[in-house]
C-alpha cells in the first residue's frame, strides 16, 4: 500500500476547499492567513468557541462559516 | 457649556451608559479612513455594524476593526440579510463570538422598493433572540401597538423608522413616534430616514432618547462635516426638548414691550 495522504474536503464559506486530514479549526484560520482575533467560525452551523479552535478537528464533509464585521447599518 | 446644560444629558441602555445620543452606522462610505474620521467627527460612542463571510481571496484586505476599534466604540452588530429569526440568530452569534457583545440590533427587512420592517418575522427573531440572552435593540415600524408588544417581549431599545432607509425624508409620522414614546419605559431611537441634521434634530424634540443615522452621513458630499452637523442637531434638539418648547398660536405676541412708547 502506498501512503497517500488523506485529503480533507471542506466547505468554506460556500467554496470546497481540500487540506491536510488533521486539520483543526486553529489550523484552518492560520492556512487562511486569518488574523484568529478578527473572525467569528461557525462549524456544520454550530458555533466554535474561539478558545477551543485548536482542539476541534475537522473531518471532510464538515462545512464552516468564517465571518468578520464590516461597515454596515 | 456649563453644567445647568449638561446635566443629566446622557441615557442608558440595558443598564450602560452613554453620553452621545447619536449612532452612526458604518456601511456606504467610501473608504475605511472616511468612515473613521466621520464617526470621530459625529461623537458617536455607538456605531452598527454588519456580519458577513471573511473574502477568502483576500485575507489580508483591511478590516473595519482597525480603523473603527471596538475597544474606543460600542460594536451594535445588525443582522441586516437576515429574513428568518434562524439566520438571525446565527449572525448574532457569530458577532457574539466575534466581539463578545450582547447588545445587538435586530432588523427583519420585507423586500424593496420599502424595505419596511417585517414585523411578523421581527416579533419571531426577537423572541430567538432573547431566549438566546441576547439584548436586543429593534428596528420596527412606526406602530405603538407592536413596539409596546416589542418592549413587554424585553426588547431594549425600540427603534422605529422615521421613514424608508437610506431615503433621507425625516420623520414622516411624528405623532406615531411621539405616541410610542409616550407608551415606552425603554429609550427609543429614530433608526432610518435622517437626511439632515433638521431631521436629527426634530427626532430628538419629539422626545427620543437618540437618533441613529448611516446614509445621511456616509452619502454626503463631506461625511466628516455632515457628521459634526448631526451632532450638532441631536445636542439641539435635546436641548429643545428638555427646555420646553413655547406653545403654538395662531396669531402674534409681541416681543417688545407695548407700554412706554415714546408720544
Amino acid at each position: 500500500m502506498d501512503a497517500t495522504p488523506e485529503l480533507l474536503i471542506l466547505t468554506v464559506n460556500g467554496e470546497a476547499l481540500s487540506f491536510p486530514a488533521g486539520l483543526t479549526v486553529a489550523g484552518l484560520v492560520t492556512a487562511l492567513a486569518l488574523d484568529i482575533r478578527k473572525v467569528a467560525v461557525e462549524l456544520n452551523r454550530e458555533i466554535v468557541p474561539r478558545s477551543t479552535y485548536a482542539q476541534v478537528t475537522l473531518t471532510s464533509g464538515d462545512s464552516l462559516e468564517i465571518v468578520h464585521f464590516i461597515g454596515g447599518g | 457649556m456649563d453644567a445647568h446644560v449638561t446635566t443629566e444629558d446622557g441615557w442608558i441602555v440595558s443598564g450602560r451608559q452613554f453620553g452621545s445620543r447619536l449612532i452612526v452606522g458604518t456601511g456606504k462610505y467610501k473608504d475605511l479612513p472616511t468612515t473613521a474620521a466621520a464617526i470621530e467627527a459625529s461623537g458617536a460612542e455607538i456605531v452598527t455594524v454588519a456580519v458577513r463571510r471573511v473574502n477568502l481571496s483576500d485575507p489580508k484586505a483591511p478590516m473595519l476593526q482597525d480603523y473603527v476599534s471596538p475597544a474606543r466604540y460600542t460594536y451594535l452588530p445588525n443582522t441586516a440579510g437576515c429574513f428568518t429569526a434562524d439566520d438571525a440568530v446565527r449572525t448574532l452569534r457569530l458577532a457574539r463570538e466575534a466581539g463578545g457583545w450582547n447588545l445587538v440590533k435586530l432588523e427583519v427587512l420585507g423586500p424593496p422598493p420599502t424595505l419596511y420592517p417585517d414585523m411578523p418575522a421581527t416579533f419571531e427573531a426577537a423572541a430567538a433572540l432573547i431566549a438566546d440572552g441576547f439584548e436586543v435593540m429593534v428596528y420596527c415600524n412606526d406602530d405603538p401597538i407592536a413596539a409596546k408588544r416589542l418592549e413587554d417581549m424585553g426588547c431594549v431599545a425600540i427603534m422605529p423608522l422615521g421613514a424608508p432607509i437610506g431615503s433621507g425624508l425625516g420623520v414622516q409620522n411624528p405623532l406615531m413616534i411621539q405616541m410610542i414614546i409616550a407608551g415606552a419605559k425603554i429609550p427609543v431611537l429614530v433608526d432610518a430616514g435622517v437626511g439632515t441634521a433638521y431631521d436629527a434634530a426634530f427626532a430628538m424634540e419629539l422626545g427620543c432618547d437618540a437618533v441613529l443615522v448611516n446614509s445621511a452621513i456616509a452619502l454626503a458630499d463631506d461625511p466628516i462635516l455632515m457628521a459634526r452637523a448631526m451632532k450638532a442637531g441631536v445636542e439641539a434638539g435635546r436641548l429643545a426638548y428638555r427646555a420646553g418648547r413655547i406653545p403654538r398660536i395662531n396669531a402674534a405676541s409681541p416681543s417688545s414691550p407695548v407700554t412706554g412708547l415714546i408720544r
